[in-house]
């Protein structure tokens, strides 16, 4: 294994082009699942011997050891280790479902990657159900050598759909900020978007001013993000694939908290030009703003509920922060906020779930900044995480899990929990700090 | 309210006896000499004796630019008032001086929050400078929120530094 991943290495030197980032983040369960699923992901068969172009005699990705590790990290899964398995079949004609029943997995994964002669791969893959001595979910599906791993998480996400019902959030981005200190003791600040599990981390800005907020196209190709590069707080929107950056909102005073609506065409923002901080919608292709809430207290932070009907955000109008509602497009009595928490004195910076139901937050306990989750039906609130300093909490699309911004022996690491709270990880940057983690919608077909 | 008045009316000509005779090391008291002798010298008389026990506190209140705050508030403290009048006199009687209000925020909370609140701290500064006399031309307002720390750590002797306006002077 570490003779594989040092002969990649090699490669990757020796050839250059290939831009990868190596663990730019490692994970740490802090915390499983009781009664997770027990499987097993076999390592995959590399069949045939390599084609003359990027000669391996190995296979160039271990795709049974991501798939295993996203199903681990959703706290759902107990996969065996691999040196417990028994033998190494490569397809579900070669298993013997009795044996792996004995050893207590009820679900086998297994597969092969063939190269073929284009320099393309084909990777197979079989679901396998150990009870009904059956196949759940196989599929083959074409790669190339720089997009393995992301199939490896596309295998993820059907497996997590065949046995959770539910799709899988994998095959997704994270973008978060870094802060590091270069050497003249001057903090730098990135923009980062990496895959879900940390890997493949691109920068896509860099700069001495302070970076936050990042926030998500729903397709998936921009980020807006305030930017004070400028002196003071503005709102950026970027295309990942240029690279090209806009500035969207530079008006006097605050510009800041942007949120894209679910449609992709405008911002819900914070401004406080007209006075106070209040939020407004910009629209993008018209580059024109409304004013949503009136107020001499702070409102910030809006968020769109998935329907587009309201936004949510937080305002000290009542005795601190909390939580509020406004309806979009309401007039008169009908647009007044509602609020939504009440438990605790500081509720902020609301993350909405993708299906609407529940709402993360930071919310302060006995002196504690933790991610709390509300149920909007019932009002029933749940505290999620155990540490002091937690920020920024961002649904996963598949609203599986949260992930938010700690600390961590006095750095900012990302860490993430399932919605129910039982299952929890730490993401953690090589050096210097990490913080605003936003989680990207799904990818568009 | 009236009686903060008079206090902040006694404060203002406290501070402008202090501007004749200050000898600070910034620039920007030290010009005061000149342009504020005029407005001084009726008021002199009355006030003499007391004047004269003001006069160090007064140098100091403007030697200092930095305000702090309470967790979660943007109300200016009684000590952070006579500061603040400090500079209300030095910049209403220097029109060509401005001042940048920078408000800050401790690390906890959210970040947008703290940057809303950073900026009502600067606001609350900027409206009592106003109200005692300066320009609002003279004055921007800027908030970073929690992004600029003067000191790190994760408890309330940083935190407490933390939660401030820094009064950044500029002009000629």
């Amino acid at each position: 294994m570490h003779k594989l991943s040092h002969f990649v290495l090699l490669l990757l030197l020796v050839f250059g082009s290939v831009r990868v980032s190596f663990a730019a983040l490692t994970i740490d369960i802090t915390q499983g699942i009781d009664g997770a699923l027990p499987i097993a992901v076999v390592p995959f068969a590399w069949t045939g011997t390599a084609p003359a172009q990027g000669a391996t005699i190995e296979a160039p990705e271990n795709i049974a050891a991501i798939v295993a590790s996203d199903l681990r990290r959703s706290g759902r899964f107990a996969p065996v280790p691999t040196s417990d398995l028994l033998g190494r079949p490569s397809h579900g004609s070669e298993v013997n479902y009795t044996a792996w029943r004995t050893l207590g997995v009820d679900n086998l994964v297994v597969g092969q990657i063939k190269p073929l002669a284009d320099g393309t791969y084909e990777v197979q893959f079989q679901l396998l159900d150990m009870f009904k001595a059956e196949q759940l979910v196989g599929y083959k599906i074409r790669s190339r050598r720089s997009n393995l791993r992301r199939t490896a998480h596309q295998i993820s996400d059907l497996i997590y759909k065949a046995l959770m019902g539910v799709q899988g959030a994998f095959d997704t981005h994270i973008s978060y900020v870094t802060v590091t200190k270069n050497r003249r003791n001057e903090k730098v600040y990135r923009l980062a978007i990496a895959d879900s599990d940390g890997y493949n981390e691109k920068i896509i800005l860099e700069t001495k001013s302070p970076l936050m907020s990042p926030s998500w196209s729903p397709n998936g190709l921009q980020l807006a993000y305030v930017s004070f590069s400028r002196g003071r707080p503005e709102v950026y929107v970027q295309s990942i694939l240029t690279g090209q950056a806009k500035r969207v909102a530079a008006f006097k005073g605050i510009n800041g908290a942007p949120s894209w609506s679910p449609d992709g065409k405008k911002l819900a923002l914070t401004l406080s030009k007209d006075g106070n901080a209040e939020i407004y919608i910009y629209d993008l292709s018209q580059g024109t703003t409304r004013r949503v809430t009136r107020n001499s207290a702070i409102d910030t932070e809006p968020v769109w509920l998935p329907d587009a009907s309201a936004i949510i955000f937080t305002s000290d109008r009542g005795n601190g922060p909390q939580l509020y509602q406004v309806e979009v497009n309401a007039q008169g009595a009908t647009g007044r906020p509602k609020r939504l928490t009440f438990e605790g004195s500081y509720n902020a910076r609301a993350s909405v779930s993708p299906d609407g139901k529940f709402i993360a937050m930071v919310h302060r306990i006995e002196g504690s900044y933790r991610i709390a989750v509300l149920e909007r039906a019932t009002g029933y609130l749940r505290v999620l995480t155990e540490s002091r300093l937690d920020e920024s909490p961002s649904f996963a699309p598949n609203g599986s899990m949260i992930i938010y911004a700690t600390e961590y022996k006095n750095r900012g690491v990302l860490a993430a929990v399932s919605v129910d709270g039982r299952a929890r990880q730490r993401l953690q940057l090589s050096r210097g700090d990490v913080r605003e983690p936003a989680w990207s919608f799904f990818k568009q077909k | 309210m009236k009686k903060q008045l008079g206090i902040v009316l006694l404060v203002g000509v406290f501070g402008l006896l202090a501007g004749c005779s200050s000898t600070t090391k910034e620039g920007d008291a030290a010009k005061n000499t000149t342009a504020s002798a005029d407005s001084t010298q009726g008021m002199d008389m009355g006030s003499g004796g007391m004047a004269t026990e003001m006069h160090s506190g007064q140098a100091d209140a403007l030697s200092k630019r930095v305000i702090y705050f309470e967790f979660d508030s943007s109300d200016v403290t009684p000590e952070a008032r006579e500061i603040i009048a400090a500079h209300a006199q030095n910049l209403s009687q220097n029109a060509n001086l401005s001042v940048v209000l920078e408000g800050h925020a401790d690390e906890r909370g959210t970040r947008e929050y703290n940057v809303a609140l950073g900026e009502n701290r600067a606001k609350a500064v900027k409206q009592l400078l106003v109200v005692q006399g300066v320009n609002t031309s003279q004055i921007q307002v800027i908030s970073f929120g929690e992004e600029r720390p003067a000191a790190v750590g994760h408890d309330e002797s940083a935190w407490s530094l933390n939660r401030r306006v820094e009064l950044l002077y500029s002009g000629s």
